[in-house]
């Protein structure tokens, strides 16, 4: 059994529209950090938004799993609480609630969120309105400090370092491997008490800062292949997705 | 030269003229299908006397009956002033005709700014010389803790009609807080309220009302504000219980250079209710300032956000906001924003819009863990958050849990 299993899935706008995703199968085991490249417009976004369920997606064929139980149907509220946790490329601009309204409703006990609010130089933004004129390196600072607040088993993570400068980058990377690898204390503990994640990664950059296990390459809402993390990045690197597409044709 | 007794005798011919002149919005009351409500109320010596329901109507409307934190309290009880208490030496609170026996030069203020013809509630209230609150706050003092005030419907199918005046003088500060509300068993009624407030040069006025009504009141408040050179008028207007229908339109005169305004409302018609709620500010000054800032919900009742600035001096500037939130397919909500600059040198701005709540909004809350319900409920307190500041704990309490049973009943 694995933290997250995709089987088959199949995924369309929720307003109608073409098939986003084709068949998706795609497996996170526990404690493993999973990557996932592909070109913009590929369906890599569509597919975290839809492992954690929000609306604007509808599910049209296969399932989801997380944890063994079959979560397609829950709601989202339902998920976060079986423990996945999701941070976004675009959050909305929440007018009116305050950072630190939200991060008072959901911070866990015996949690020092004020210290994390510190190390991730957001204390100066609990008091405004959540993602309300943000900058994309605050947008992923307040994001991470919601995650952490949020302390789930599993982390989606949709392009952490798109739009965000050097120093952001810096901050946000390591924070996100701290997290990840937060009350181990060898490698070999992971599979037992590390947390997963999923990470979109557009440019690869994030892997300057964390070890991932694995990554798969998605193209035009479909799983090209998967591998090595390194190697694939090199790959695309070199080639680019193009040779991806050719590589798949090639199989069939 | 007109003569006082000459001037009373005018408006008295212009008021009894208006008593069928309908008010231009809402819905219009026939004022002969109430009785007017008693002119005498028992007395009592302090307010912790009354039963403890009404004590909790009182708490509900951020008047505190011990007094606690208070430089003041007066009571209305129906058409009577039941209790009144000063502990600063900086206001005085004294009921209207008290005031206007003792004060002659108070036939200056008095209908001065509300014309007692305005329609035919102005007219049936100055026709019957009501009693109501007198405020003053002298010059030169700023008292720190606000004078609370309550107007209490006690009978059922009534009519009550108050008259409120407050001058605050040169560089005197002031917060007021009033309470409008029945006891626990009056269901229906009708309240009008002329209220006078004059903010004199480098003046301070931050006057709270707070309307928690009940299902089958109306209600027609007509409050005018003049604010001289310097003076700051800062209007805070919260009305989140069911009531049949309320109908009013505060406008502050900026007649002095750098007179600053701002009204902050928040409302929400539940099934049943008509609000039709507004404000306008007039610049009659160089370099006055004002901010409207209005937000309301329906959850099923008919809701009109007005908002008015008028530009009629130099350098003038205001911005209004009518945001309304639209949580029922029963239910509307209209904003009607109105700017006019009779001037070239004029900056007035407005935004205003209305719809629902944004499913991904709610989805983004829910996917760190809160339910539905809480996720709206957070959004709505978001919503209503203009930064009113200083009310009581037991009113913050209130509005928390208006605000949850909204959430549960919104998607």
């Amino acid at each position: 059994m694995s933290m997250l299993e995709i089987e088959n899935l199949s995924v369309e706008p929720a307003d109608g529209g073409q098939r986003i995703l084709n068949n998706v199968n795609l497996t996170v085991d526990f404690g493993y950090t999973n990557v996932l490249f592909g070109p913009n417009g590929s369906g890599k976004s569509a597919l975290l938004r839809a492992i954690m369920g929000f609306g604007d997606y509808k599910v049209v064929e296969g399932r989801i799993l997380f944890n063994g139980e079959d979560i397609t149907n829950l709601s989202v509220d339902e998920r976060a609480e079986k423990g996945l946790g999701i941070m976004l490329q675009r959050p909305p601009n929440m007018t009116g609630v305050k950072l630190s309204s939200l991060i008072k409703a959901i911070s866990k006990e015996n949690m020092d969120i004020d210290k994390v609010a510190e190390e991730l130089d957001m204390k100066r933004f609990m008091d405004r309105e959540i993602n309300v004129g943000f900058s994309g390196g605050e947008i992923k600072r307040s994001e991470l400090l919601q995650l952490i607040a949020q302390n789930p088993c599993m982390y989606l993570i949709d392009e952490p370092e798109s739009g965000v400068d050097l120093v952001s980058i810096n901050k946000v990377g390591t924070k996100i491997q701290e997290m990840l690898n937060a009350n181990l204390e060898c490698i070999g503990e992971r599979s037992v008490k590390g947390k997963s994640a999923l990470i979109i990664t557009h440019t690869g950059q994030i892997l300057d800062y964390l070890e991932a296990d694995r990554a798969y390459i998605m193209c035009s809402g479909k799983i090209m292949c998967s591998g090595n993390p390194r190697k694939l990045l090199d790959e695309i690197k070199s080639q680019g997705y193009e040779e991806c597409i050719r590589c798949k044709l090639n199989q069939i | 030269m007109q003569t006082k007794s000459n001037l009373k005798q005018d408006l008295k011919e212009r008021a009894e003229k208006a008593l069928d002149k309908k008010a231009s919005y809402g819905q219009d009351f026939d004022l002969s299908e109430y009785e007017i409500a008693p002119s005498e109320s028992e007395q009592v010596e302090t307010l912790t006397e009354w039963d403890e329901k009404t004590q909790k109507q009182l708490l509900n409307t951020g008047v505190v009956p011990s007094g606690e934190g208070r430089s003041g309290s007066l009571v209305v009880l129906n058409n009577a002033v039941s209790y009144s208490s000063t502990k600063s030496e900086n206001v005085e609170l004294i009921p209207t005709k008290q005031a206007r026996e003792k004060y002659d030069w108070l036939d200056d203020y008095a209908w001065n700014l509300v014309p007692v013809d305005a329609d035919k509630y102005t007219a049936a209230t100055y026709l019957q010389q009501p009693n109501g609150y007198f405020i003053r706050a002298h010059a030169g003092k700023k008292e720190t803790l606000p004078v609370q005030t309550c107007l209490l419907l006690g009978n059922k199918e009534v009519s009550q009609t108050v008259h409120n005046i407050i001058i605050v003088e040169e560089n005197a500060e002031l917060e007021i807080i009033t309470g409008c509300t029945t006891k626990e068993e009056v269901m229906s009624g009708l309240h009008l309220g002329i209220s006078e407030m004059y903010v004199k040069k480098g003046g301070k006025l931050t006057f709270t009302m707070v309307h928690n009504w009940a299902e089958d009141i109306g209600v027609r408040p007509r409050t005018k504000v003049k604010v001289e050179e310097g003076g700051t008028f800062i209007n805070n207007y919260i009305a989140l219980k069911p009531v049949k229908s309320i109908q009013s339109y505060p406008t502050a005169f900026l007649d002095g250079k750098g007179a600053v305004a701002r009204f902050n409302t928040i409302a929400v018609g539940h099934p049943g209710s008509e609000l039709d709620l507004g404000s306008k500010a007039v610049f009659n000054a160089p370099e006055t300032k004002a901010e409207l800032i209005s937000r309301t919900i329906t959850t099923g009742g008919n809701v009109v956000a007005r908002g008015e600035m008028e530009g009629n001096a130099d350098d003038a500037k205001g911005h209004l906001e009518c945001r309304g939130l639209v949580l029922s397919d029963d239910g509307s909500q209209r904003a009607i924003p109105i700017l006019e600059a009779n001037l070239q040198n004029v900056e007035l701005t407005h935004e205003a819009a209305v719809g629902k709540i944004a499913r991904d909004q709610v989805e983004y809350l829910m996917s760190r863990g809160l339910s539905e319900d809480e996720a709206v409920g957070m959004i709505v307190r978001g919503f209503l958050d203009v930064g009113i500041k200083g009310l009581p704990d037991e009113l913050e309490n209130d509005i928390n849990e208006t605000i949850d049973k909204i959430g549960e009943h919104a998607m």
